[in-house]
């Protein structure tokens, strides 16, 4: 039974994708549905393979597990299960699950008969792991470049990868992802203070409307995007940060191989003033 | 309208790509799969190996034990004690290697360093420049071969720098100072440098490290206080250093380090020994061989073939571009030095400075030191 008193409305069968009314139902609040199945089975099988891969591997210290991805020299064939080939596995399993969370997420957009702004959203996320896992490696020849899983690990993957083009903050793609990011962020915080500073008034007083909002910001800086638009925005700054996070790393090695900083000579090189 | 659409069509991502290196890249894997621990270069774009000219002619045994050179010439004071046809058959590679005959370089061929009519005076400021580098070369085979992996018959001729240049094409001078007022003051970095490979570090890491003996000491166990010795400023020079080696070798950071922790010798590869030895290898050619000539250089707009000097007045010195020049084994790797054994050097004076073991950084370099240390 519904847990919210309206929330009976978004329980509308049909809108599905696949499978007609196969999985069309409900366990308590969650709607199941096709990809709800296969997102579970990649889901418990991919865990189950990193478990299997630390129970293997040399330690259980969580920060320190790792789950690397085979060497350069296997190129683009299979590897042997120890030797990376569970890495292979395991990003199947990824990849399985983070597309049908996806379109499950399309099933309910349909249901409900609202566009597909999540999962468009969700998809850039997945779009930005799917270039790191697969199609670098496949530019490159190799699925050694592929970062392992483990939280040590895939760090130490990003500052190593990072300092093959000596200097990574040069990359342009990277500077714009940052600042995306920097920007989601900002923008996350202002509307956040906003929002709760609205509904959460003084003793006495009452919750203030979006016109109390807007005019805030139009005082502190002249402008107001208003109540849907910076949601619109926020949408914006969140694509653009994936996007241009997994344009940064599609160019560093498949499109360049030296220092970053030194891609900047075209620039230094311009007739108008070299 | 159609026609402008097109003509952005083509454009625009012909622009975008402009700044790619397209096509397949060379890769080597140097670390454990997964760590990013891999060399990536563009064989289109990567510096070329130079070529190596043959030697004059052969050099038999007999021509090695004929009379010695001091014997035969005046004023011969480092190659004294090898035979007279070795002594020419260098002298006619040095010809090739530093004033090549018939290039367009002013007196050409031995006059660049001799008096035709006297061959034994030292009145050309060359010939005594000369002399002090074939002490520097034997020096550097003799008593730097760590920098070489102590391979036989690793080293360093005259050919490795000069490449048939009076002037190694890659040397380095202290920097103008910067001006004191605010408008035209970068404080020593802040514009894109090709000595730090056009990053905005400190342009000028080469006075300090690869002439005076500052030690690349940034890293630290315990949170930085006031009170550290490191500074962002000495951080980013060693940053500036360090991009002037990758350029300079044509690497990156991977070759030597690995970035999960840079000061670390267990997690380095070996290069990273040779690179040690390598920076005190250019402090002792720059302060005890070059500057160490002194008034010898002369004074910029004075010299009978150029400047030798910097703007700040001092002469020219070593980098890591010098012998390198792109190709992180000169030339290759050819072991050029068996042709010219006289450039070999005597045996070892002084053992060089015991390596890494007088790096006292982090406290697990110790042991680290002892491993690698070689049998010098």
């Amino acid at each position: 039974m519904a847990v919210l008193s309206f929330e009976r409305k978004y329980r509308v069968r049909g809108g599905t994708l696949i499978g007609g009314d196969l999985f069309d139902f409900w366990i308590g609040p969650f709607y199941v549905g096709f990809f709800g199945v296969t997102t579970l089975f990649f889901a418990a099988l991919g865990t189950a393979l990193i478990l299997y891969g630390a129970a293997i591997g040399p330690t259980w210290n969580p920060w320190l597990i790792n789950i690397a991805p085979p060497d350069i020299s296997y190129g683009l064939k299979l590897a042997p299960l120890k030797e990376g080939g569970l890495w292979q596995i395991i990003t199947i399993c990824a990849i399985g699950a983070f597309c049908s969370w996806a379109l499950r997420e399309v099933e309910i957009c349909r249901k409900l008969g609202i566009g597909y702004h999540v999962p468009a959203a969700f998809g850039m996320a997945i779009l930005a792991y799917v270039t790191l896992v697969v199609f670098r490696p496949l530019l490159m020849g190799a699925w050694g470049y592929g970062f392992p899983y483990g939280i040590f690990p895939h760090l130490d993957w990003v500052s190593n990868t990072g300092y093959q083009y000596l200097h990574f903050h040069y990359n342009p793609a990277h500077m714009l992802a940052v600042s995306f990011f920097f920007t989601t962020t900002l923008a996350l915080g202002l509307h956040g203070a906003l929002v709760l500073s609205a509904v959460n008034p003084a003793k006495g007083e009452t919750v203030k409307s979006p016109e109390y909002e807007d005019t805030f910001f139009r005082d502190l800086i002249g402008y107001s995007v208003g109540t849907l638009g910076i949601h619109r925005l926020g949408l914006l700054l969140a694509m653009n940060a994936g996007f241009w996070s997994a344009v940064c790393i599609i160019i560093s090695g498949p499109f360049w191989s030296r220092g970053w900083p030194e891609w900047w000579t075209w620039w230094l090189n311009l007739p108008i003033w070299r | 309208m159609s026609a402008l659409k097109k003509a952005l069509a083509i454009a625009l991502p012909a622009l975008l790509l402009a700044g790619c290196e397209l096509g397949v890249k060379e890769q080597e894997q140097v670390g454990y799969r997964g760590t990013g621990l891999v060399l990536i270069t563009d064989p289109d774009t990567k510096a070329k190996v130079g070529e190596v000219p043959a030697p004059p002619y052969e050099l038999t045994a007999e021509m090695l034990a004929g009379d010695r050179a001091k014997t035969a010439y005046e004023n011969v004071q480092v190659l004294g004690d090898i035979s007279v046809d070795e002594f020419n058959y260098l002298m006619q590679a040095m010809t090739t290697w530093v004033a090549p005959d018939g290039s367009n370089i002013k007196d050409a061929g031995c006059t660049y360093c001799h008096n035709p009519e006297n061959m034994a005076s030292d009145e050309k400021y060359t010939k005594v420049v000369a002399r002090k580098m074939l002490q520097m070369t034997q020096n550097i085979n003799a008593n730097w071969k760590p920098h070489f992996g102590n391979q036989e018959n690793a080293g360093v001729t005259c050919w490795t720098c000069h490449r048939g240049n009076p002037v190694p094409v890659n040397n380095w001078a202290t920097a103008v100072p910067d001006p004191g007022n605010i408008t035209g003051n970068k404080r020593g970095g802040n514009t894109p440098a090709k000595t730090v490979a056009y990053a905005s570090l400190a342009y000028d890491p080469f006075t300090d490290y690869l002439a005076g003996k500052e030690n690349i000491r940034v890293g630290g166990k315990a949170f930085p206080t006031a009170a550290s010795a490191a500074s962002i400023q000495s951080t980013e020079k060693t940053y500036g250093l360090m991009m002037h080696m990758s350029q300079g070798l044509g690497v990156n950071c991977s070759f030597c380090h690995n970035s999960n922790n840079f000061a670390k010798w267990e997690d380095s590869r070996p290069q990273r020994v040779n690179a040690w030895y390598g920076i005190r290898m250019v402090r002792d050619v720059n302060n005890n061989y070059i500057t160490a000539l002194g008034d010898v250089w002369p004074a910029n707009g004075k010299g009978l073939y150029g400047n030798r000097r910097g703007p700040h007045g001092d002469p020219l010195k070593v980098n890591c571009a010098t012998c390198h020049q792109g190709v992180n084994k000169p030339l290759g790797g050819v072991k050029m030095l068996k042709d010219y054994p006289a450039l070999k050097g005597a045996a070892p004076v002084a053992a060089p400075a015991p390596v890494v073991a007088t790096t006292p950084a982090p406290a697990e370099t110790a042991a680290a030191a002892e491993a690698v240390k070689p049998a010098a």
